[in-house]
C-alpha cells in the first residue's frame, strides 16, 4: 500500500466558551485516522460527534489541544496542528482544498472570478485561470448569464456549485467536503458527484460528510465513525 | 514567498505618561502578505499603527524594516531625513479620514501628481498621465481630475487617498479603519476594490479595523489588541471561527449577522 496522505493521531479538541462562564466542550477526543491517495472517507456519526469539527481541525481552521495532524505536502509529512501560519496557508494552497458547505460571498466579485481565485493564488496567469473557471462552471451546468455576476443573489443550488467548481479547479491532493449535494437537484447532484469520483481515481485522498445514504454509499470507499462525547461527572 | 520578513515589531511599548497605549507587541510582516489588527477603541490598534510609521515615537523596542534602498534598517533610531524618503516612496498610509490624506486646495489630479514628484518624478506629461491611469483604476471618472478633492464624496475622496498612497508603488502600506467613515454599500466597493489592489501589486498590509468583516475580506492574519497587548494571533479563519482568548470570543460573537 502506498503511504497515507494524511495521518491523524491522537486529536483532541475541546471548545472552551469564555462568555458562557467557562463551559468546556469536549468534541473530539483521540481520534486517529489515515488517509490514502484514491480514498474517499465518510464520517458517520449522529449530529454532535464532531464531523464537521474534525473537518474543520483538518483544514487548519481549528487549532487542537492534542495531537497530530500530518499531511504529505510537497512530499515530505507536515504537521497541520503546530505549522505556522505562513506553513499552513502554503498547505491550502498547494494540498489541501476545501469545499464548505456554505459559498463565502464577497461584494461585487463574479462567480467565475471567485472560481478563478485559487488558480490565480498558485501563480496561474488571470485569462488561463478564468478560462478554466468557465470551464468547470460549465461543467456544473451553471447557466453562463450567471457567470460575470456575484452570486449574492444566486440560489442555494447555485451557489453550492460555485463552491464545487472553485474547489475541484485546483487538483488537490487531500480533498475535506462538507455535504456537496445538500442543495443540488438530483441531475446536479450527479455531476458534483462525478467531480468527486474523478478526483478519487485521479488519487486524491477525500475525507467528507455526506448525510444522505445513497451519496454516501456512492462515493466513499470507506466511512470512520465519530461518537459524540459523554459528558465527564 | 520570500525567507524574509519585510518587518519585525519587538516588544514594542507606546507610553502616553503612565498609560501603556502600546503594550510589549510583537510581531512580523511578510512580503505580500495582509494583517489585520483588531479591537475596541482605545485597544491601541492605531497607535500601534502610527508608531510603526514614525508619527509618534516608541518609549522602548525595536521596529526592523528591510528597505529596497537602505537594507535592513531600525525604524526607531531612523533619522528624519530616511523616515521621509521612506514615507513618500516605499511606504504609504491610507488615514480613516481621507481630507487627513489629501491636500483639499489641490486638484485630484494634483493630489496623485504630488506624491510622484515628491518621489523623484519631473515629466509633466508622464505625472499626469499616471494620474490619469491611477484615478481610472480607482474608479473616479477622469473627467474630474482637474476639480477639488472637496467636491467629491466620501468614498470618492477614500479612493482617491488609495491612487495618491499608491502611485509611488510603495512596499508597506499602512491603513487605519479605511472603510470607517463610509455608507456600507460604498464600503463593499472600496473594499473590493482594495482586495484586488493589494494583490495585483503583491502589496504588504497592516490593516487596522473595528470591522471583523474587512478583516475577513482583506487579511490573512489576525491580531487581537485589548488594552494595548496582542491577547490573540492567528490565521483570520482560525481567529474568527474559533477564538480562544475572552476578548476575541466577545469580538466575535459581539457581530450581528446580517
Amino acid at each position: 500500500m502506498s503511504e497515507p496522505a494524511l495521518l491523524v493521531e491522537g486529536l483532541a479538541k475541546t471548545f472552551t466558551l469564555h462568555l458562557q462562564g467557562g463551559v468546556r466542550l469536549p468534541v473530539l477526543r483521540d481520534v486517529s485516522l489515515a488517509v490514502f491517495p484514491g480514498e474517499c472517507v465518510a464520517l458517520v456519526g449522529p449530529s454532535g460527534a464532531g464531523k464537521s469539527t474534525l473537518l474543520r481541525a483538518l483544514y487548519g481552521t481549528y487549532v487542537p489541544q492534542a495531537g497530530r495532524i500530518r499531511v504529505r505536502h510537497h512530499g515530505s509529512m507536515v504537521d497541520l496542528a503546530s505549522a505556522d501560519p505562513r506553513q499552513i496557508l502554503a498547505i491550502r494552497r498547494d494540498t489541501i482544498g476545501h469545499v464548505s458547505q456554505f459559498l463565502r460571498v464577497i461584494p461585487r466579485v463574479s462567480a467565475r472570478a471567485i472560481v478563478a481565485e485559487p488558480l490565480i493564488h498558485r501563480g496561474e496567469s488571470h485569462q488561463a485561470a478564468l478560462r478554466a473557471a468557465d470551464a468547470m462552471l460549465a461543467r456544473l451546468n451553471l447557466p453562463q448569464r450567471l457567470w460575470h455576476l456575484p452570486p449574492a443573489t444566486f440560489s442555494g443550488g447555485e451557489q453550492q456549485r460555485v463552491n464545487l467548481a472553485r474547489g475541484f479547479i485546483v487538483r488537490y491532493p487531500i480533498v475535506l467536503i462538507d455535504e456537496p449535494t445538500a442543495s443540488l437537484d438530483p441531475v446536479n447532484a450527479d455531476i458534483a458527484l462525478s467531480l468527486i469520483e474523478d478526483a478519487r481515481k485521479t488519487n486524491a485522498a477525500i475525507v467528507g460528510i455526506f448525510h444522505d445514504p445513497a451519496v454516501r454509499s456512492r462515493v466513499a470507499t470507506r466511512e470512520f465513525a465519530l461518537a459524540p462525547i459523554a459528558e465527564a461527572a | 514567498m520570500s525567507d524574509l520578513p519585510l518587518l519585525s515589531v519587538r516588544c514594542l511599548d507606546v507610553r502616553f505618561g503612565a498609560l501603556a497605549a502600546v503594550d510589549g507587541v510583537s510581531f512580523e510582516l511578510w512580503p505580500g502578505e495582509v494583517v489585520a489588527i483588531v479591537g475596541e477603541s482605545g485597544s491601541g490598534k492605531t497607535t500601534l499603527l502610527r508608531a510603526i510609521h514614525g508619527f509618534i515615537p516608541p518609549t522602548a523596542g525595536s521596529i526592523l524594516y528591510r528597505s529596497d534602498r537602505f537594507g535592513e534598517i531600525e525604524l526607531t533610531r531612523l533619522d528624519e531625513p530616511r523616515r521621509r524618503l521612506l514615507a513618500r516612496t516605499e511606504w504609504g498610509f491610507v488615514h480613516q479620514n481621507p481630507r487627513d490624506g489629501l491636500r483639499l486646495s489641490y486638484s485630484a489630479g494634483a493630489n496623485v501628481g504630488e506624491r510622484l514628484m515628491a518621489a523623484g518624478a519631473r515629466h509633466w506629461g508622464n505625472i499626469r498621465a499616471q494620474a490619469l491611469a491611477w484615478l481610472d483604476r480607482v474608479e473616479i471618472d477622469v473627467a474630474r481630475i482637474d476639480d477639488l478633492p472637496r467636491t467629491f464624496s466620501g468614498g470618492m475622496q477614500q479612493r482617491l487617498q488609495i491612487a495618491r498612497v499608491l502611485v509611488t508603488n510603495p512596499r508597506l502600506v499602512l491603513m487605519d479603519e479605511p472603510t470607517g467613515g463610509l455608507d456600507v454599500s460604498v464600503q463593499a466597493r472600496l473594499l473590493d476594490m482594495l482586495r484586488r489592489l493589494v494583490a495585483d501589486l503583491g502589496l504588504s498590509v497592516i490593516v487596522v479595523t473595528h470591522d471583523l468583516g474587512v478583516a475577513r475580506l482583506l487579511a490573512q492574519r489576525i491580531l487581537v489588541m485589548q488594552r494595548g497587548r496582542v491577547v490573540e494571533a492567528g490565521l483570520t479563519d482560525q481567529v474568527l471561527d474559533d477564538p480562544q482568548h475572552p476578548y476575541s470570543q466577545l469580538l466575535v460573537s459581539s457581530v450581528l449577522a446580517a
